[in-house]
């Protein structure tokens, strides 16, 4: 048995009609007991990479193992080992998330307690059909549905899309309780904060390539960048970009004769730093194109 | 410290069966879908039974007598082929089937669910249009086992051949909305050429009776004409005999033409996911 629960090489996927690749020549390696995020702006590959992943779809080109098996000849034992959790599903209306929970459980050799499950997703009190929840409820369903099984393996794709801020911070806590019993997970979100807080590596696609790869903490040089101080000068706000933030901050000390007004210091956050890829990577936005054009 | 056995996959017919519960659960709470599925069928039987009225046939059996049986046939396929075909492409298209392609739920576990649904579902239609019938065109139930015997083989064939062909069918509408025309224009023609509506069939044009005889629900309702109408009503048919043999040979063939059709068209994705 080999380390690897995801090992990726050179993937490439274009759907039929389209004259660009979706995914054009991706690696992509997650070790077990890893969490990964994807990152990337709308349409990058993330979807299509990650389908290609759980068996939903074909791929034209790449070496693709899933634990150790090609997915597009995963068999039963092999699904029994992954949870999939997928962007769009409308279904399941007509049943109460108790029902779907425990009709689900059924299905795998080894399930958790279906009422447990419900706990952890908090829709253990929702008796009512699932036509009738909100948005963020039937993601967590979805989420419920996906982690029944007690897979080695989750795939997660915009998980907390439509989560309320609270839900989104119960959700981190069961992530990081899944992957703390070893469970790998690969998941795609949009949002930094979350990919910070929960990814042990980030992998950042656009157009379908890979363009980088790294730890929250170190993605794209983050570490090196220098940090930003702001204070106020006669009621305006400065900032300064410095190597040296304590120097500064004790020059400033002295320059206003003790406490600094406003003072603040920070590093680029993660979105900053991951926007400044993006825009190297795209000089043109689609949407500031768009908008010139009017 | 012992090393345990893997736990084993659960086996696929308590799953099929389970998968059925939920169907089931599914259907029944759905009014819309409860409603519409039973009452189109009956609906016509009463409307054409009433416009043909107690006109008398012939020996003593009367249109509308003949009609119901044939719509009998036409309930099956109703529920059978038009149901599982529409229901079968809005599984694709609101993801069940994707999701459920995530888990390790085998396939025969799905289609075993679908069947239960189905059999529940056209055991009820068929004892509403009976009731219907016996009530309102003084129908009379069979009175010997041999032709209760008919009736269940005729039924279990039409039922399953049927099944297999709304399986199948769902993989040739594009998307959930499509599939209910799609299934409909087979459904409302064989029904026209079929001598459902028209009795007796011989007043049909030869070449629509001819091909109509490819078709399952010709001879499903002649096999329900031989049930529930008197042997003399036999000089009616295009044989001038039920034709039992042939009515088993042709439901028989579609059966395994429908698991063929089903085992070679069947897909999971719909049309654009690749
Ligand atoms: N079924 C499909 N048929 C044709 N093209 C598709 C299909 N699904 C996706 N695409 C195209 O492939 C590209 C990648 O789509 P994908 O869904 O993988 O992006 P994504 O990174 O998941 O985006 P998002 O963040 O919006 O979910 C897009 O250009 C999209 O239009
Ligand atoms: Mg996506």
């Amino acid at each position: 048995m080999t380390d690897a629960a995801i090992s990726v090489r050179g993937l490439r996927k274009r759907y039929r009609g389209s004259r660009r690749p979706a995914v054009d020549g991706v690696d992509l390696d997650v070790a077990r007991g890893e969490v990964v995020a994807l990152l990337g702006p709308n349409g990058a590959g993330k979807t299509t990479t990650v389908e290609i992943l759980e068996g939903h779809r074909d791929r034209d080109d790449g070496e693709v193992a899933v634990l150790g098996t090609d997915p597009a000849d995963g068999g039963r034992t092999w699904r029994a080992r992954i949870g999939v959790v997928t962007q769009s599903a409308t279904d399941l209306l007509e049943l109460t998330p108790a029902e779907a929970v425990r009709h689900f459980a059924r299905y795998y050799p080894d399930p958790r307690d279906p009422d447990e499950v419900l706990e952890l997703v908090g829709l253990a009190d929702a008796p009512r059909a699932v036509v009738k929840l909100s948005g963020g409820q039937r993601r967590r369903l979805d989420v419920a549905l996906g982690i029944v099984g007690r897979p080695e393996l989750l795939f997660l794709d915009e998980p907390t899309t439509g989560f309320d801020p609270q839900a989104r911070r119960d959700f981190w806590r069961l992530v990081r309780a899944l992957a703390a019993e070893g469970t790998t997970i690969l998941l795609t979100t949009h949002y930094l904060e979350e990919a910070e807080v929960l990814a042990d590596r980030l992998t950042v696609i656009t157009d379908g390539v890979v363009v980088a790869e790294g730890s929250p903490a170190t993605l794209a040089g983050r570490q090196s960048r220098p940090a930003l101080v702001g204070w106020l000068e006669d009621g305006r706000p400065r900032t300064e970009a410095t190597a040296t933030p304590s120097a500064l901050v004790a020059a400033l000390g002295q320059h206003f004769g003790g406490e600094v007004p406003g003072l603040s210091v920070r590093r680029p956050s993660l979105e900053d730093v991951y926007l400044e890829l993006l825009s190297a990577a795209a000089p043109e936005p689609a949407l500031a194109t768009a908008g010139g054009a009017r | 410290m012992t090393a345990l056995a893997p736990p084993r996959l659960p086996t696929i017919l308590p799953l099929g069966l389970a998968r059925g519960a939920l169907e089931l659960r599914r259907f029944f709470r759905s009014r819309e879908t409860v409603v519409f599925t039973f009452a189109l069928p009956t609906v016509l039987l009463v409307l054409l039974g009433s416009v043909f009225g107690d006109h008398a046939e012939a020996q003593g059996v009367t249109s509308s007598q003949v009609l119901a049986a044939g719509m009998i046939a036409a309930g099956i396929m109703s529920t059978t082929f038009v149901s599982l075909g529409t229901d079968i492409a809005g599984d694709r298209d609101d993801g069940t089937l994707k999701r459920l392609r995530g888990t390790p739920m085998p396939a025969a576990a799905y289609f075993i669910g679908k069947v239960v649904l189905v059999a529940v579902t056209t055991v009820a239609q068929i004892v509403v249009m009976l009731t219907v019938a016996v009530a309102m065109f003084d129908l009379s139930l069979p009175d010997t086992a041999g032709d209760w015997l008919t009736f269940a083989w005729v039924f279990a064939l039409g039922v399953v051949g049927c099944s297999l062909l709304g399986i199948a069918i769902s993989s040739l509408a594009r998307t959930a909305r499509s599939a209910s025309a799609v299934t409909q224009l087979p459904y409302l023609a064989l029904q026209f050429i079929s001598g459902v509506f028209v009795n007796p069939i011989t007043a049909l044009p030869t070449g629509l009776v001819v091909t109509a005889s490819f078709f399952p629900v010709k001879w499903m309702a002649q096999g329900f004409r031989s049930v529930f109408l008197p042997d003399s009503m036999a000089a009616y048919e295009p044989a001038g005999t039920w034709e039992l043999d042939r009515v088993a040979l042709v439901l028989g063939a579609w059966c395994v033409i429908g698991l063929v059709l089903c085992l070679t068209t069947f897909r999971w994705r719909r049309g654009q996911d690749g």
